[in-house]
């Protein structure tokens, strides 16, 4: 079982793999952190050689240092007979290396990105823990593509608090509508609408676009219209994103709902005001 | 890892999920409306037909402690009317005691 790997008629090749890894490992160990034992077989070759090639080098003069490599190998196979017991999860391994170096090696010789390949390898064979390999993924996915990693807190999605002034008793003067509404991408009048059918008033826009409600709103009240308007109008139901468009399809007269982060569409009801009833003087009586 | 979690279940994808969002024609709608001072009104559109509007009105008064009524629109049907800010209240109400889905009633207003 222990000399697995150094099968006399494998040996050539066999040999070549074994160097390589031993030049390969010491790279991704840093890395990876993970092949202690791996590491003291390591520390013991290199002991008894005098430096190792890169792989690249190999390769072109592979001729050249097969004594050496000859030599590897055998202070392996000494090294495995003496620590036999306690390498024999790490030669299954070893094993288990070389056959996906076996795969991976010709390329990686010649063109592909070693460290990829290497890295590659390393995972499969010793079995990193999740935790690790989950962590890479998203700080990798951080780095290239912040959105898809759930990072939502980018400037552009900071809505700015409604901001609500009381002109003179009955009115409520909402001044930074326009601001919400380009920071929401949707166009003021759509939230305008909105606003009006929910609180169930009307209003105007004065000289300076800013929106007069008639009765009297508190900047918390209008909030929590704006979060309502925010999850119906403006978040993605399928990634929860805002950044995401309002089209009206003229050829059905509805308005979709289209998702600039994944791309998905849904409908959206229109806006309703529905039953108003009749405050103060009526009209015929 | 020899087996994939996701895949022990076999779920029709074509199945029927249980949310049908747009469907617009059932909805309770409960508002408010501001009128003079800090007097409040309340209104619930949509009740359906089978329950007798007269019969809830009258216990939602007494309820309440409030006065309303009930009005006659042409396009939205009934409408109930209720003084003052009853709208948590009439939600649940219409749960509780008529058991309609919570989903099917919308609050409105601040």
């Amino acid at each position: 079982m222990s000399d697995l790997g150094f099968d006399p008629s494998l040996k050539k090749k066999k040999k070549s793999k074994k160097t390589e890894e031993a030049s390969l490992s010491p790279e991704t160990e840093s890395a990876v952190g993970s092949g202690n034992e791996l590491d003291d077989m390591l520390v013991g070759l290199k002991k008894k050689k005098k430096s190792k090639k890169p792989v690249e080098e190999f390769g072109e003069s592979e001729k050249s240092k097969s004594p050496e490599a000859d030599d590897l190998s055998a202070s392996l196979g000494e090294l495995s007979l003496k620590k036999k017991k306690k390498k024999a999860a790490k030669n299954k391994d070893a094993t288990d290396f070389e056959q996906m170096l076996e795969k991976a090696g010709v390329e990686e010789t010649i063109a592909a990105p070693k460290e990829f390949q290497s890295s590659e390898a390393v995972q499969a064979s010793l079995g990193l823990p999740y935790d690790r390999l989950l962590n890479r993924f998203f700080t990798i996915l951080k780095q290239n593509n912040p959105e898809l990693a759930g990072d939502r807190s980018g400037p552009k999605f900071r809505i700015p608090p409604p901001v609500c002034q009381r002109e003179g008793s009955k009115k409520t003067l909402f001044a930074n509508v326009q601001d919400i509404a380009s920071v929401l991408q949707r166009s003021p009048e759509h939230l305008i609408q909105f606003l009006f059918a929910e609180l169930g008033t009307s209003g105007s826009i004065d000289g300076e676009k800013r929106l007069v409600l008639r009765g009297k709103f508190q900047p918390k009240q209008m909030e929590s219209v704006l979060r309502r308007y925010i999850i119906e109008y403006v978040t993605c139901k399928t990634c929860k994103s805002m950044n995401t468009i309002l089209k009206r399809e003229s050829a059905n007269r509805l308005h979709f709902l289209s998702c600039n982060a994944c791309g998905s569409t849904r409908s959206v009801s229109s806006i309703k005001t529905g039953f108003q009833a009749q405050i103060g003087r009526r009209k015929r009586a | 890892m020899s087996t994939i979690q996701n895949f022990n279940s076999i779920v029709d994808p074509f199945a029927d999920t249980g949310d049908t969002e747009n469907e617009p024609t059932n909805y309770i709608h409960i508002r408010i409306q501001q009128r003079n001072g800090r007097k409040t009104l309340t209104t619930v559109q949509g009740v359906p037909q089978e329950f007798d509007l007269k019969r809830i009105l009258k216990v939602l008064k007494k309820d309440f402690a409030c006065n309303g009524n009930i009005v006659k629109d042409e396009e939205l049907g009934d409408v109930i009317q209720l003084q003052g800010d009853q709208r948590v209240k009439v939600s649940e109400f219409l749960v509780s005691k008529l058991q309609l889905p919570k989903k099917n009633i919308k609050i409105h207003g601040f």
